[in-house]
């Protein structure tokens, strides 16, 4: 099956003076996605995870060089106009982040936003685009949508506020949903129903789900494959399920091993080695004293 | 064993902001007792607006309880003045989720940490400059970084700074509120050793306080579990986790992703330094 969204030996370096910055954020990752499968994107800070997909989206500013290749659907991204990003976003990709107020305009209503994002992409009568919205609203799981179209977002729960923010992605039926860290601000009893919102999505519309996460419990949870990043680089990619049994690089197995559920109660949690740890001496050093 | 601490009937509510006509009394602490014995690490668990936060914060005394009370050592804490109060501040102390939050930015780190050997009178001003490099050491920091400001240190460190700070007046409880949230898993459990070390090195008593029950799990003796401002479940930590009474407790571990745990290759090569 040819791949619905495909990196490609992609490179990303955020240019400055300082030495440090100038460091390649994302460096030679390729990930080819197919259609319906959720993938994992796990990393910790640094890792380059959060970088990778805003490239996808075309969301790094034009000081940033990105080189190699991300298609959509075949359709390169690197290098797109405003014009025609504007196109491939909400009909082709689309993105949620962890903060899903950050997203919505506190002073509108959640349906009026959503049925905006209808019409920003196609040409169809109000009325239609409220019909629509609600449509997604309910879809999301919001109870008693109609009623709940003029409701402003902060009348809305933390869980229920991402639940509008993924049916406004999901406005106008991208094949591809990029979610970054979507459940990482949710309690644990949300993030399940959220996490299962965006199974869902996937088993009714064959979405193909880029799922950026820390936790390496919520890639157990839902993802089929996972790919582990650090400082910029992919290494190693697979199955979840067989890259958590069976960890082929010594930072994955030492990341998985850190983890408290894994250990002995009490007992000591055998620490990630210095090489792979993400805060090293230089960091520190880099810094200024008294 | 003796208890260093017992909470009773500790209520506490807060008005809601807004025009008078719409404000709101909310119970954030409903009627919670619990204890916590010398030397060991009570878990109290909730998610947000559970009230585990509040119940920690008037446990420290930085909010006034409704009613109720606390008792640690065997003194009431909650109408402490002066001398007293010092007292019962040096003997307990906090740690927070953000410890950008509670060490001056403008102040290097090793200042940060003697300001509170200054405040408790704690040795001689000489002293104290050797104290405060036997409290870096203890925590695991290089005593070299103690001329550095916070924003120069990484998560982890500024943690460790945190927590040598809150040793400094050499407390017998630690209120830690959500102490590892903000780190990496590759440094969550450094701290998370850190925090067992102490433990049992110093025979500290802790309440750790977080939303992260595989956390909680692993290092508390016994675990409290609060859901809109009560106390549905105390007992220890193997019960509540593998037999949990309260629906609510058991709704919270059913939502927790699970990992399973590896195969005998995986996982256990990474025999990290210490």
């Amino acid at each position: 099956m040819s791949p619905v969204l495909s990196f490609n030996d992609v490179r990303i370096r955020f240019r400055g003076d300082n030495a440090a910055h100038a460091a390649a954020a994302v460096d030679g990752v390729s990930i080819h996605l197919v259609k319906g499968e959720i993938f994992g994107i796990v990393g910790e800070s640094g890792s380059g995870k959060s970088t990778l997909a805003n490239a996808a989206m075309g969301l790094l500013p034009s000081s940033v060089e990105v080189s190699g290749s991300i298609t959509v659907n075949g359709r390169e991204m690197i290098g797109l106009g405003p014009d025609e990003l504007r196109h491939m976003r909400g009909s082709e990709i689309s993105m949620i982040f962890q903060d899903a107020s950050a997203s919505l305009d506190p002073t509108w209503s959640v349906g009026e936003q959503i049925a905006e994002t209808v019409r920003a992409h196609r040409p169809v009568a109000r009325g239609e685009a409220r019909a629509r919205a609600i449509e997604l609203m309910g879809e999301v799981g919001i109870p008693d949508a109609a009623a709940r179209y003029n409701d402003a977002p902060h009348r809305f729960s933390g869980g229920m506020r991402q639940r509008i923010v993924i049916a406004a992605a999901l406005a106008n039926n991208p094949q591809i949903l990029i979610a970054d860290e979507p459940t990482t601000a949710l309690d644990v009893t949300i993030q399940a129903q959220v996490l299962k919102l965006i199974d869902a999505l996937r088993r009714n519309h064959g979405t193909t789900v880029a799922l950026i996460t820390h936790d390496l419990g919520v890639v157990a949870q839902v993802c089929d494959r996972v790919g582990v990043m650090y400082r910029g680089r992919l290494l190693e990619v697979g199955n979840a399920r067989e890259v958590f049994a069976n960890p082929t690089h010594p930072y994955t197995r030492a990341l998985l091993a850190a983890n408290p559920a894994w250990a002995k109660r009490g007992s000591r949690l055998p620490v990630v080695p210095a090489e792979w740890s993400v805060e090293t001496p230089d960091f520190a050093n880099a810094g200024g004293t008294t | 064993m003796s208890d260093l601490l017992r909470v009773q009937n500790m209520r506490k509510t807060f008005v809601t902001g807004g025009p008078p006509w719409k404000r709101q009394r909310l119970v954030a602490v409903n009627d919670v007792s619990l204890s916590v014995p010398r030397g060991e690490t009570l878990g109290l668990v909730g998610e947000s607006g559970s009230g585990k936060s509040t119940l920690g914060r008037c446990i420290l005394g930085l909010v006034p309880p409704d009613s109720g009370s606390v008792v640690f050592d065997g003194i009431e804490v909650t109408n402490l003045s002066g001398r007293a109060l010092s007292e019962f501040r040096r003997r307990v102390q906090p740690v927070f989720q953000d410890p950008f939050g509670s060490l001056d930015p403008r102040w290097s780190v090793g200042r940060s940490v003697r300001e509170a050997l200054d405040v408790f009178r704690i040795g001689t001003p000489a002293d104290r400059e050797k104290r405060v490099l036997e409290l870096f050491d203890r925590v695991g920091l290089d005593p070299a970084l103690v001329h550095r400001m916070p924003a120069s240190l990484s998560g982890g460190q500024r943690q460790r700074v945190a927590i040598a700070a809150a040793l400094a007046s050499e407390p017998e409880l630690i209120v830690a509120d959500e102490p590892v949230s903000a780190l990496d898993m590759s440094v969550q459990a450094q701290i998370l050793n850190l925090f067992m070390d102490l433990q049992q090195d110093l025979g500290l008593a802790t309440i750790f306080v977080t939303h992260d029950l595989g956390v909680v799990e692993h290092v508390s003796h016994r675990v409290a579990v609060m859901y809109h401002g009560t106390l549905v479940e105390v007992g220890d930590t193997d019960q509540v986790m593998n037999r949990p009474q309260h629906d609510y407790t058991r709704t919270l571990l059913a939502a927790v992703p699970t990992l399973a745990p590896p195969t005998v290759q995986g996982g256990t090569h990474a025999q990290g330094q210490h």
